[in-house]
């Protein structure tokens, strides 16, 4: 059961070769123990758990009579990152600010997925908030790299990412504002995508920064992906950014040939300048030469303000943070100061307190850029050089179907080796950034090793709604390679 | 961008964070650090460009007005630190 695709154990559930309960003990087993090494998550209930394995069981069990229908991940478990809010199970956002709450109504991704049948497994570590890129944030403590337990899983979604590469959990939840999902997939060495802006609804996802943050699934495959993304994407009223378009099938194009497929490499994403290590170099480009020898023909374009991602990006996410943060204030829920003075007092040391330095300090950051007098230079200014980021997708893509690079300029850093710099932290999301700014859709698949063994992911960015064929893309590369089905030298049976 | 300690008391309180004396210095210092980044987008010119507020243009849909919400303030103010005859409450703010 161990190295099922989402597909095959979905296959052995509907012939009752296995029952949802089994799977869910076997899967609650592994994060009960390997899952406590990593610190992977921050809340499990295995009664919650095991009573939805029932009501699938029960699914399977009337599957073809009476017009009951199972579908393809009926009885199937997932983990879902902390940030979104499951009924009645405590939902965290990895803040000791949430510590307490039990969220009183279901994230629609959540529905989703209760909807397909899917098992929740248990709420996933993260940065607090959304706000990191190694898992070091959170208020539970950092979660630890399958591959190698002394460096960082990546961030903010690391639960989610080391959980699947871990083999605790066949599928998991993430969401993505400047690389949350793509970066620990990259580092954890397991496929992560961040569909295009809008296709999965933020109702119920805690937001960060609201115009750049998406949910979307992490897997071992690219057909797996696939499938989660069937079940998680669509409209939905509550989120005024959700897209009203047609359901589509994001496994349609899985199998068709890549031939002619053109694939961009931006120049600035291989420049020295851009500060790549050199093992992760060698990684893409080897799998640029497997997607050749697949038949796809390569061109090179350019993104002139890539540049500017980083810091456009640490205006826009900090500004939209520090009012949405704003609503935690120790009054209606989560965590109030013990001792406070006045009510100015209690805002101000509820929010010293339940915030960690992170938070605190990108709520700082926002704060000022939205200031009196401040305004037009940061915010105002951060705008329009996003415009002039998106536009160089827009161009870029005028020449090619998807734009292929590192999704990360290192492999899983030590835990604690960036902690103390903020900046060093934030430019490592450098290629990530920008896709969100723009509000594309990109991918990170595994696509080799560094000379310590650790995962190099390739970053796979489409045109916008060009998921399935970005899917395509990588799942065609997976029939050709096994970087994906490697498993981490530490988890056993 | 040099900030004074000034400026970070008052971006702390409007941001309604208390900062320890102890560690203005250091937030200081990262902010600092963090606006030598940002300052990079200075250098770009940016006339005529039309501002970027969202990843999509979609306009805001609109819908009748009408109740859509069940009364659900007995669940939510379960979770609440402090709630008395459906009242949230807060330190007096009026003598």
């Amino acid at each position: 059961m161990l190295n099922f695709t989402i597909r095959q154990l979905g296959a052995e559930l509907a012939a009752r070769r296995v029952s949802s309960v089994e799977v869910a003990q076997y899967f609650l087993a592994r994060a009960n123990t390997l899952g406590k090494t990593l610190n992977a998550f921050i809340t499990l209930d295995e009664e919650k758990t095991l009573a939805r394995a029932r009501a699938a069981d029960a699914m399977l069990a009337r599957a073809g009579k009476d017009g009951n229908e199972a579908g393809p991940l009926t009885g199937v478990p997932i983990a879902h990152k902390d940030i979104f809010c499951a009924k009645g199970w405590r939902t965290t956002c990895g803040s000791q600010m949430l510590d307490n709450f039990i969220a009183p109504y279901d994230a629609h991704v959540i529905e989703r997925f209760d909807a397909a049948g899917m098992v929740p497994l248990g709420k996933t570590n993260m940065d607090e908030f959304a706000m990191g890129s190694s898992n070091e944030t959170s208020f539970y403590g950092p979660v630890r790299n399958p591959w190698n337990t002394e460096t960082v899983p990546g961030g903010s979604s690391g639960g989610s990412a080391a959980a699947v590469a871990a083999r605790i959990a066949p599928a998991a939840t993430g969401t993505d504002t400047g690389g949350s999902i793509r970066q620990p997939a990259a580092l954890s060495g397991v496929c992560g995508l961040k569909p295009t802006y809008g296709v999965c609804s933020r109702y119920g996802m805690i937001a960060f920064a609201s115009s750049l943050d998406q949910a979307g699934p992490f897997a071992r495959s690219a057909e797996d992906l696939a499938l989660l993304l069937n079940a998680m994407a669509g409209f939905d009223a509550r989120d005024s950014t959700s897209l009203e378009r047609a359901p589509e099938d994001y496994a349609r194009d899985l199998d068709k040939s890549i031939a002619g497929l053109r694939i961009g490499l931006p120049k600035e994403f291989f420049a020295d300048a851009g500060g790549v290590a050199p093992d992760v170099a060698r990684a893409v480009e080897a799998a640029i030469a497997e997607f050749r020898r697949l038949g796809a023909t390569v061109v090179e374009v350019s993104l002139p303000n890539m540049h500017l991602s980083v810091p456009v990006y640490y205006v826009l996410a900090p500004a939209e943070a520090s009012s949405n943060l704003s609503r935690f204030d120790g009054v209606r829920y989560g965590y109030r100061a013990p001792e406070y003075s006045d009510l100015l007092d209690m805002y101000k040391k509820t929010r010293a307190q339940g915030f960690g330095a992170e938070v605190r300090r990108r709520i700082l950051i926002g704060t000022y850029v939205l200031s009196h007098g401040y305004y037009d230079a940061y915010y105002l200014q951060a705008q329009k050089l996003r415009r002039l980021i998106a536009n160089d997708f827009i161009e870029a893509f005028k020449q090619c179907d998807v734009i292929l690079g590192p999704t990360s300029p290192t492999t899983a850093f030590r835990i604690g080796e960036k902690s103390a710099d903020p900046v060093q932290m934030y430019l490592s999301d450098i290629y990530t950034i920008a896709v969100n700014l723009a509000g594309l859709p990109g991918m990170s698949i595994p696509c080799g090793f560094d000379g310590r063994g650790l995962p190099v992911g390739l970053q796979i960015i489409g045109d916008y709604f060009a998921e399935s064929r970005m899917l395509n893309a990588a799942h065609q590369y997976q029939q050709a390679t096994d970087w994906h089905t490697r498993v981490p030298p530490e988890v056993k049976a | 961008m040099a900030f004074s300690p000034d400026d970070v008391a008052r971006i702390a309180h409007l941001a309604r964070i208390e900062i320890e004396p102890c560690d203005s210095e250091r937030t200081l210092a990262q902010l600092t650090g963090i606006f030598g980044l940002i300052e990079q987008m200075q250098a770009v010119d940016t006339r005529g460009v039309e501002p970027m507020a969202h990843a999509r243009d979609v306009t805001l849909r609109l819908r009748e007005d009408a109740v859509t919400e069940p009364d659900q303030r007995a669940a939510f103010q379960a979770i609440a630190p402090q709630v008395e005859a459906g009242l949230y409450l807060v330190p007096k703010v009026i003598e």
